[in-house]
């Protein structure tokens, strides 16, 4: 027959197994998952640690100047936390998006929104009864994140829009809000010339509990809340449903665009009150660093956790460890900020790398065989 | 070029995935000028052998021998290099090009003539008495000149091994000749062929040899004309079972569902369903049977309130539903279970188990804001028991089970919420016999109940001994209401290919 390559040409080209083959390999025990990823952190900072006797320093100081940098002080601590509540807020927000499998990573502009909202009462309507303005402020902090949520949920259901570059589009435009609020409307009079909104009065600001603003105590309910809302509530049985196909939803008497709505709106919503906390509880000003880059760390956090909203309390605590530690140790080596962004890259390829061993297992060619 | 001895010898082959052993040991051989049936139910392992052959998988252990050599297949290319032709179930063609196009697609070597490659591919299918145009676009075709591309493209490659699954699951009886033939031809010319099906008479039609699998071992080779089918089910399923299906005789015969010159276009603007005029009564198993895709989606779909239509009418109980969303129509009492290829579809959520997936329809009862997920777990618990569904909890996700027991899950659902109507489309695709006879009995004790039974089947075999009445759908159109027992599966056939019956409809 013609085209063929004859049979014994072809044993000739093909006679060794390939050198390495990835196997699935049997369902791993939660224990021997918990060793692996045990594993890989230790593993993750012994290979930081070898970038830090590149660069010239000593791991073992650096690494306790970390640690020591978040915890070494009451003080250190509550700036730890500082760092962690809109972190652990965003990162809920934007779980419940993903949980539908709606590509939300527009935290940044629903932190804004939610902070831009809140900021006006905190402004203008400073002279109301404390406790009345803080409960008015947390709700416009909801209804502004969750509104700025809500647009690109409404242009996917009714134009079948991308909703991953629609919510990243969106982050500009509010980020670009509060620089005109700043320069324009809400320009602070008393500032002389340097642009900037002017500072909450004490009246507008979050209350602490044990010296922290209260963020923390709201980022534990939220936390709470959100569990039970997936695991035990209908809202959370559809959004299980809904995400993994629109046609199941519809078969089983849902409607896939009302649930996407309404999950946006309360993604968008939850990160809306992140931005109030750190509005509010934190800056005690709208900066235009208001979410600062916490709305894209959130997605890493949130799937470092596999979406599980316990996990991300711990991961977001972690990652504020990292945060405020690296911070201590650029000031105490005159080390770039740079050497640290590096540091907690290693970390997560490490972290996230483990995932592959727990669900396959090379098999290297017996020697031998050939 | 070989053409006798061993065109294929496996040795102790093993595969496992994870913690299932899809091969254990398999033993499997087939000489040039053979034809292999392949038997067993499904998870036995066909499929993986057959991709460890393809390049598809590499096995754990075990050696494979071609033409007496012992090789390697590391991937598909090593396997098309062996010659081994590999022609799947569900057709691998880029449906806006032609005949030609799709041949040359992915053949190795420097683009010919086209002239000089037309004569080369009329050559090759007069040789084996195949009719094709090889300028005819693939979209043009029917389902089994789709096949014969796919058969020639393997050949124009050089292929003179040839494993073929479930060729016939698509095909109209008189399609299954033909192929039939083809094949038969083919051995004479030498090559070697591996059949898989689970159809006994097949097996029985067109094997020289038949090998047997059963979980994931290989029990058994005999020789075809030495065997029957009962020896056949046995070897397959490892105990004697009895072939012969219930069909009581329909009770106080009375209208449920009337359907009204409905016409639905499908998503991509063609014909979905044109003009459908039918009745389903109360204690009642009313079979339909079509060629895949001649409109069977969108009638279930229709009934269920899931798409539009563009004219005609559903009358339930003398009130049409047409307008009405999935949610009310589930209220009434009606209950669609449709089995797609991939088993999973619609009906279930792949990464919940079994306890949410008998929650899909009923979670919103009970009131506040929470889930009661007790009953449910019951539920789940009862069918675990009664339709001795394989799973090692209620809480593992169903992506897990075999698709036999998926099927088990789904059905056991929409017949537990106790139908008035129940629409079921392929419940027994691709299911071991046991659990098709399962099925049956459970569709039986519907009709006992007093429910009307839509039953959309592609096991003619099946229809005929189980439904009260047959429509045939074609293209859209029925092109025949018939009474089951006293139609054959030729005219059945004949009729699915859009002839219209000529003894006049049943029931109209």
């Amino acid at each position: 027959m013609k085209g063929g390559i004859s049979v014994s040409e072809a044993v000739k080209t093909s006679k060794k197994e390939p050198l390495v083959r990835i196997i699935k390999r049997a369902e791993r025990s939660n224990r021997e998952i918990f060793t692996l990823r045990l594993l890989s952190v230790v593993l993750a900072l012994v290979a930081g640690g070898i970038f830090i006797l590149i660069i010239g320093y000593n791991p073992f100081t650096v690494y306790a100047t970390i640690f020591s940098g978040a915890f070494r002080s009451s003080m250190a601590f509550q700036a730890t936390v500082k760092i962690m509540v809109p972190l652990l807020i965003s990162s809920l927000g934007v779980t419940l998006a993903f949980k539908l499998k709606f590509w939300n990573i527009g935290a940044e502009g629903q932190i804004i929104a939610g902070a831009v909202f809140a900021s006006y009462f905190a402004l203008f309507h400073s002279d109301w009864p404390h406790f009345l303005l803080m409960i008015v402020m947390f709700a416009a902090s909801i209804i502004g994140g969750g509104l700025y949520g809500l647009i690109p949920a409404v242009f996917k259901a009714k134009f079948d829009t991308n909703e991953t570059l629609f919510t990243l589009m969106l982050n500009y435009i509010a980020l670009n809000f509060i620089v005109f609020l700043r320069d324009g409307p809400w320009a602070d009079p008393a500032s002389g010339g340097f642009p900037k909104i002017a500072r909450f009065a004490k009246n507008a600001q979050l209350d602490k509990a044990f010296g922290i603003q209260i963020g923390w105590i709201i980022g534990l309910i939220i936390t709470g809340a959100v569990f039970v809302y997936l695991k035990y509530t209908k809202d959370g049985y559809e959004i299980s449903v809904a995400s993994e196909s629109h046609a199941t939803a519809r078969y089983a008497g849902m409607n896939p665009k009302k649930i996407m709505l309404k999950t946006m709106f309360l993604s968008g919503a939850v990160c809306g009150i992140a931005g109030m906390t750190q509005a509010a509880g934190s800056d005690m000003t709208l900066a235009t660093s208001v979410a600062g880059g916490v709305g894209f760390t959130a997605i890493i956090v949130a799937w470092l956790a596999q979406l599980n909203p316990f996990g991300i309390l711990v991961v977001s605590f972690l990652f504020s460890v990292l945060e405020k530690g690296s911070s201590v140790m650029q000031s105490s080596f005159g080390l770039s900020s740079y050497s640290a962004s590096v540091l907690q890259g290693i970390i997560l390829f490490f972290v996230l790398g483990c995932e592959f061993f727990v669900r396959y297992r090379f098999v290297f060619r017996k020697k031998g065989v050939a | 070029m070989k053409n006798k001895g061993l065109a294929i010898e496996c040795t102790g082959i093993t595969k496992t995935f994870g913690a299932v052993i899809a091969n254990d040991n398999i033993n499997l051989s087939v000489n040039f000028g053979e034809i292999l049936a392949l038997l067993g139910e499904n998870g036995s392992g066909k499929t993986t052998l057959m991709n460890i052959l393809s390049g598809i998988y590499h096995q754990d252990s075990g050696s494979i021998k071609i033409a007496g050599d012992e090789v390697s297949i590391n991937s598909p290319a090593d396997s098309i290099a062996l010659g081994i032709g590999m022609i799947h179930q569900h057709f691998k063609l880029v449906d806006i090009f032609s005949a030609m196009d799709n041949i040359a697609a992915g053949t190795p070597g420097k683009l010919k003539k086209k002239s000089v490659f037309k004569k080369e591919i009329i050559d090759i299918s007069e040789k084996l008495g195949l009719k094709i145009d090889p300028e005819k676009k693939i979209y043009n075709m029917s389902v089994s000149e789709k096949q014969t591309v796919e058969i020639l493209k393997v050949l124009y490659r050089g292929a003179r091994i040839l494993i073929l699954d479930e060729p016939t699951a698509v095909l109209t009886p008189q399609e299954t000749d033909s192929l039939f033939a083809i094949l038969k031809k083919m051995k004479e010319d030498g090559c070697a062929i591996i059949i898989i099906t689970h159809k006994l008479n097949e097996v029985l039609a067109i094997s020289d040899r038949v090998t047997i699998l059963r979980k994931g071992k290989s029990i058994e080779t005999v020789i075809t004309s030495e065997t029957n089918e009962k020896q056949l089910t046995e070897l397959m399923v490892g105990k004697p079972v009895s072939l012969s299906i219930d069909r009581p005789v329909p009770e106080n015969v009375e209208q449920l569902l009337n359907v009204y010159h409905l016409s639905v276009t499908k998503e991509d603007g063609t014909v979905g369903l044109e003009d459908v005029t039918f009745d389903i009564n109360k204690g009642e198993i009313l079979g339909v049977a079509g060629i895949a895709g001649s409109g069977q989606k969108e009638l279930c779909e229709t009934i269920a309130g899931l798409i539009p239509i563009k004219k005609g009418a559903v009358l339930y109980n003398k009130e049409n539903i047409i307008g009405k969303t999935p949610k009310e129509i589930i209220d009434l009492g009606i209950s669609m279970s449709f089995v797609p290829e991939d088993r999973l579809g619609m009906g279930l959520v792949a990464p919940l188990g079994m306890v949410d997936n008998m929650l899909l329809k009923t979670y919103k009862n009970g009131r506040g804001p929470f889930v009661d997920r007790a009953p449910a777990k019951e539920l789940a618990e009862r069918l675990v028991k009664k339709l001795k569904i394989k799973t090692p909890s209620v809480e593992t996700p169903v992506r897990m089970l075999s698709g036999g027991n998926v099927q088990k899950v789904l059905l056991g659902r929409e017949i537990e919420s106790e139908p008035n109507l129940l629409i079921t489309a392929y419940p027994v695709r691709g299911l071991d016999i046991n659990s098709a006879y399962t099925i049956y009995d459970l569709l039986n004790e519907q009709k006992k109940k007093n429910a009307a039974v839509l039953f959309i089947g592609e096991d003619l075999d099946v229809l005929l001994e189980l439904a009260d009445r047959i429509m045939v759908l074609c293209h859209g159109k029925i092109t025949g209401i018939v009474d089951a027992e006293k139609i054959t599966k030729e005219q059945i056939g004949l009729m699915m290919m859009g002839h219209e019956y000529e003894g006049g409809n049943i029931g109209e």
